[in-house]
């Protein structure tokens, strides 16, 4: 666009960018860097920062000498090889379901959405009540059906497993939402030159539909597992990490190391380790992604 | 009689293929009852259990509908010692109107500047918005903690506002659109003399609506349902908002989750209200990058 005022357009470019550069640069680039220098000190947020000393790789030392690494980080993990399969099997089913024409298709997607729209405090605190030992409804389910259910939540060895299960009730309306969207851009050409070679509903699925909505599916892979390994909210809520530590995960660590036990410097090393992790998971991804995903559609 | 004979087939196959074609119809809307049921069972166990006594809610079997409905887990609710319900409740919604429209403006006007008016250096400090997004949470939020600290920020909504001036995805979701707006309508308005502000108010928010309208709904519900940072920052009893004290309910009545099963209900009322009634611009938002809890 042409400006005939070359002073008004500089002083406007000021105005209009300092509030974005203000909070980018105070709640974003600095923390960023400044972190990366905790990541190195001893530092108590409740002490003056006279207090505050540089103790070198320390932090980092203390992080992999003691095996807390591995456990929170193989919870983490674990969450993910069950949390991802799933989600992407139901959110691709709930797709194809909303991808039919029928009656009254708009008030079930609302109702689908609705579980994604409920904050994570009030999911997870209905979910421990239906998870709860004996009265809650689904182990009455199961006990209707001659099941003795694991009591989820305060089970170590199925706390995980009840975690993963609420976050799949709450985030399947939201991905379904991604693989509508990929299913609707799918020519139907394809489909009823397959059905004129007699095909099968498994040759389409395979031949056809997951070849061409690959880069969806390869989106929300990278998605959720830079998510998973956040996965805060649900956990704090649901377990706090119990029972018996069995649900420790990355960011759950930070958050107690920093904001229990204001051991900012360690805290800070917990967080750089984890963005890392995330860093390298994705990278994988890109490059494993030549061998799957297909962009000529 | 040949002829016969394959009207008989015809007729035969015709018929299988409709009873082919009921049972896929049938066998449909049967997954679909299931799955409605599994996403709003929960719903109804909430409900349920918020209408029933101490008593009520550990029977077996489960009863659906309670024998005795009462309002008393709401009354009591609004009536704790502990915490101000009624205040928790007004200062999530006064987070959530006032973190949204500073985030909004904030983002907007950058965007103004990233879509129409072009500086030396402007693509490259684009890139660097680009890039942020993609720093998790967990990296900067320790540092972010102790800024509030240092600016004695803590415990305030003020910090909970500013932080929210940093809003990079609405930076770049506003440039999309407003790269849409027309050159030819902001030159014709600079020739008559408007100002840049005239323009940004008048011109470039009015023109990019429908998108203004998604970003304020994903800023409004995504503050709304916010834990992690109001945990952070806010720590006396009056500043908590309707998330932060039902998470700490959660962990307090055990044993009577009639009582949280209402503070639930009230915390996620609003925002499926304000949902079904907006809900076509969500499907909107999602089209552009989602909308989540």
């Amino acid at each position: 666009m042409y400006f005939p005022n070359k002073k008004q357009k500089l002083i406007s470019i000021c105005i209009f960018l300092f509030p974005s550069m203000l909070g980018l640069i105070v709640f974003c680039l600095f923390p960023m860097v400044a972190s990366a220098i905790y990541s190195f000190l001893e530092y108590d947020v409740l002490l003056p920062l006279s207090q505050v000393k540089f103790v070198g790789l320390d932090n980092y030392r203390r992080l992999f000498g003691e095996g807390e690494l591995i456990t929170t980080l193989w919870h983490n993990v674990k969450y993910l090889i069950m949390y991802i399969p799933i989600i992407m099997i139901t959110s691709l089913a709930m797709g194809v379901l909303l991808n039919q024409d029928f009656k009254g298709r708009r008030l079930v997607q609302i109702i689908f959405y609705t579980p994604v729209i409920t904050s994570w405090v009030a999911a997870a605190v209905v979910w421990r009540w239906i998870l709860s030992g004996k009265f809650g409804f689904i182990n009455q389910a199961f006990a209707v059906i001659g099941i003795n259910a694991p009591a989820w939540l305060s089970d170590p060895a199925w706390a995980m497993v009840g975690i993963v299960m609420v976050a799949v009730w709450k985030d399947t309306g939201y991905y379904a939402l991604f693989f509508l969207a990929a299913l609707k851009g799918i020519n139907s050409t394809y489909y009823e030159a397959a059905n004129m070679d007699g095909a099968k509903w498994h040759h389409k699925l395979f031949k056809i539909t997951l070849p061409l909505i690959s880069p969806t599916i390869f989106l929300l892979f990278v998605y959720n597992v830079i998510a998973g390994f956040q996965v805060f909210d649900s956990v704090q809520i649901m377990t706090g990490g119990g029972p018996a530590a069995s649900t420790t995960v990355m960011m759950e660590r930070v958050y107690k190391y920093g904001f229990k036990m204001y051991q900012m410097g360690y805290a800070a090393a917990w967080s750089w380790v984890l963005f890392a992790i995330i860093l390298v998971a994705t990278v994988i991804q890109f490059i494993l992604q030549k061998r799957w995903v297909n962009y000529d559609a | 009689m040949m002829l016969k004979k394959n009207d008989a087939i015809s007729f035969r196959s015709k018929r299988n293929k409709k009873l082919i074609h009921t049972t896929k119809i049938a066998s449909f809307y049967l997954i679909l009852l299931i799955v409605i049921l599994m996403i709003v069972l929960p719903f109804a166990w909430m409900l349920s259990t918020s209408f029933k006594g101490v008593e009520a809610i550990r029977t077996i079997p489960i009863r659906w509908i309670p024998e005795n409905p009462t309002f008393d887990n709401y009354k009591k609710i609004f009536n704790m010692s502990s915490y101000n319900f009624w205040r928790a409740g007004f200062n999530s919604f006064y987070l959530a109107v006032t973190c949204t429209i500073v985030s909004v403006l904030s983002a907007t006007m950058a965007a103004f500047v990233f879509s129409k008016i072009e500086f030396r250096g402007r693509e490259k400090l684009f890139m660097v918005y680009l890039a942020t997004m993609m720093i998790p949470t967990t990296v900067i939020m320790i540092p972010n903690y102790t800024i509030l600290n240092h600016l004695h920020l803590l415990d305030t909504f003020t910090g909970l506002i500013l932080m929210s001036l940093n809003n990079t995805f609405g930076v770049f979701l506003m440039r999309q659109a407003m790269m849409g707006v027309s050159n030819a309508y902001l030159e014709a308005a600079l020739m008559d003399g408007a100002t840049l502000r005239q323009i940004f108010i008048k011109i470039m928010l009015p023109m990019t609506k429908p998108t203004l309208f998604t970003l304020i709904l994903m800023n409004f519900m995504g503050s709304w349902n916010s834990y992690l940072q109001p945990l952070l920052v806010l720590s006396s009893n009056d500043k908590q908002t309707l998330q932060l004290v039902l998470a700490t309910l959660n962990g307090q009545l055990k044993g009577k989750e009639n009582i949280t099963m209402a503070g639930a209900v009230i915390s996620i009322l609003p925002i499926v209200v304000v949902y079904v009634i907006v809900q076509k611009y969500i499907d909107q938002g999602l089209e552009i990058g989602g909308i989540k809890g």
